[in-house]
């Protein structure tokens, strides 16, 4: 079966959400393509409050920010949702082929916005030696099946890994009464927000064990129980101070991977350090009229973020489709001090945008950090932060008129400690 | 002594609590944490977030909200009391599950639509 649409929008989380309602708001048909049973993504199971912060200005749950998103979508006729629909290809020459209940289709669209996500790492990629009984999920599995499918994942629960995922699991288990040992990071410092760290680990006395890791995992057919290691400043585990935790049930959260496999096979280059596509300020890929939007462009901590990134994405679409992109000269952004990665990683001129949104990751937590921003030696603009933390994203907009005729982006983080 | 983490921004200080006639407090950068020191030892509140289950829904539980912060004493109590309950497929989202809890003048509320199962 064939189709044609402007814009294909690929996966139906906050992401594809608002850059189908931004795409559609402007006239274009549109098409969304989610796998899943319905529209929202992995907000669905977020069942927790802190979402919509800066976007609605009130604190909402994951299924209530979904669902605004959702009825502002569904107002538009232009927009079209096709639900458990899944991508299995995207071609270089935006062809797509997907498998739904009614069978094969072969999608053309004049333009594609990716928001497919990210997925969670997984034992796979971790290599702890010992046994691989049942027991062992990642935090995020384990969220679906107490939010969703509505059953505990076992009795006595460690969790590996301090993201945020992992410390929201870890309240939430406990409130279903299971007993939560505690959180083992590797890191010299933990990996989810502060206030997570309060309201999940300490309000309810769940220690946290950082620079340790898990070092052996024991049980034939059900997990039996871990031994963790403190590690030292390299991050060696010290194997002669190993302890014994019984437990049932080992949770990861141990970071998320931009699901990227679709970009791939549209031959869209990805960025090493983000793991996403290289954007310019119009999140357009290298590859032209090909955007991308949320977790699959970088992990973001705030869904606001996403949110903004797919209204950006669906303008800009526009804006390609009606030849205003133009990508006369290419400039990188670069990134030294205290930075691991940025988005955009290079500006498109003309800039057209009257103003370009950097979203960053630092490398180490640090005290009174300035980021400057600099072509060659000169300054043309300077930040101020009391605290960085590599689990917060560092985000600023900068004026156009400041970019237009320079010859070097450069950004640079400084701070203490 | 009580030790606390000050969430109001990035800086995190570390607050330590003395009780006495007055709460004493130490190590906040700004006057902000005092005040989140002395709500959080005083009366502290929290959203709770749990599910409640469904009959003939399209999944076997729904998520659910307190309207408002509740104090945290609460928690386990309200925990206790949405584990007997039971609602019936379709319910709209924002449905009232538990009125007026503990007389707080706060609800509990539904954060999601969920359909009825066509079987
Ligand atoms: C397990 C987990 C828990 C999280 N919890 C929190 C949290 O508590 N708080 C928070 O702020 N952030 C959380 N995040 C981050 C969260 O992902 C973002 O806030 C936000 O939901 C990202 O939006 P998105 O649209 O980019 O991706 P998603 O919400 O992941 O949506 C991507 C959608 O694309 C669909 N899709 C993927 N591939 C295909 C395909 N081939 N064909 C069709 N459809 C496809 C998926 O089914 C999914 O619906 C969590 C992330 C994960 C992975
Ligand atoms: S006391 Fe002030 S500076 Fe310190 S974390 Fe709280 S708000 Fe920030």
């Amino acid at each position: 079966m064939k189709k044609e649409v402007d814009i294909a929008v690929i996966g139906g989380g906050p992401g594809g959400l608002a850059g189908a309602f931004s795409a559609g708001k402007r006239g274009l048909k549109v098409l969304i393509l989610e796998r899943g049973e319905e529209l929202g993504g992995i907000l669905n199971q977020c069942i927790h409050p802190g979402f919509g912060l800066l976007y609605f200005k009130e604190e909402l749950t994951g299924p209530e920010y979904a669902e605004r998103w959702i009825k502002m979508v569904e107002e538009l006729d232009n927009i079209e949702i096709w639900t458990k629909t899944m991508v299995l290809e995207v071609s270089p020459d935006k062809r797509i082929l997907a498998v739904n209940e009614k069978g094969l289709w072969e999608i053309k669209a004049k333009a594609i916005i990716f928001s497919m996500g990210c997925r969670e790492r997984t034992q796979g990629n971790l290599a702890i030696p010992g046994t691989r009984p049942s027991g062992i999920f990642t935090a995020g599995t384990a969220q679906r099946f107490v939010n969703i499918e509505g059953y505990l994942p076992g009795e006595k629960i460690l969790i590996l890994g301090s993201g945020d995922i992992g410390l929201i699991m870890a309240r939430r288990l406990r409130w279903e009464g299971a007993e939560v040992i505690g959180v083992v990071e590797k890191l010299p410092y933990p990996g989810g927000l502060t206030r997570n760290l309060v309201q999940c680990l300490e309000d309810y006395d769940i220690p946290l064990y950082l620079s340790h890791t898990v070092v052996e995992i024991k049980g034939k057919e059900r997990l039996e129980g871990v031994y963790i290691a403190p590690v030292d400043d390299k991050g060696n585990p010290i194997l002669e101070n190993k302890k014994y935790i019984s437990c049932d049930t080992l949770l990861l959260s141990v970071g998320l991977i931009p699901e990227n496999e679709l970009s791939e096979m549209a031959e869209i280059p990805l960025d090493g350090k983000t793991g996403g596509p290289f954007v310019d300020q119009f999140l357009m890929t290298e590859k032209e009229g090909f955007f991308a939007c949320g977790n699959v462009l970088l992990v973001n901590d705030l869904v606001d973020y996403v949110s903004l990134q797919g209204l950006l994405a669906g303008e800009s679409a526009e804006k390609y489709l009606k030849g205003e992109i133009k990508r006369e000269k290419k400039l990188p952004v670069k990134i030294n001090g205290n930075l691991r990665l940025v988005v955009p990683q290079y500006l498109s001129y003309p800039i057209i945008l009257p103003e370009i949104t950097f979203y960053f990751r630092v490398l180490n937590p640090k005290e009174n950090s300035i980021l400057y921003l600099k072509e060659k030696e000169k300054i043309l603009k300077t930040w101020k932060y009391p605290m960085v933390k590599p689990a917060e994203m560092l985000v600023i907009k900068v004026s156009s008129s400041i970019l237009e005729n320079v010859e070097e982006i450069n950004f640079v983080l400084e701070g203490s400690k | 002594m009580k030790k606390l983490t000050c969430i109001v921004c990035p800086l995190s200080c570390s607050l330590f609590i003395e009780e006495k006639e007055e709460l004493k407090i130490t190590g906040n950068k700004c006057e902000r944490g005092i005040k989140y020191a002395k709500e959080e030892i005083r009366n502290p509140k929290r959203v709770l977030t749990t599910t409640v289950k469904i009959k003939d829904g399209i999944y076997p539980v729904i998520p659910v909200r307190t309207s408002k912060p509740i104090p945290k004493d609460y928690i386990f109590p309200l925990l206790k009391k949405l584990s007997e309950v039971e609602l019936t497929a379709p319910i709209p989202s924002g449905y009232k599950v538990l009125e007026n809890i503990f007389n707080l003048g706060i609800d509990v509320i539904t954060t999601r639509e969920m359909k009825k199962l066509n079987k």
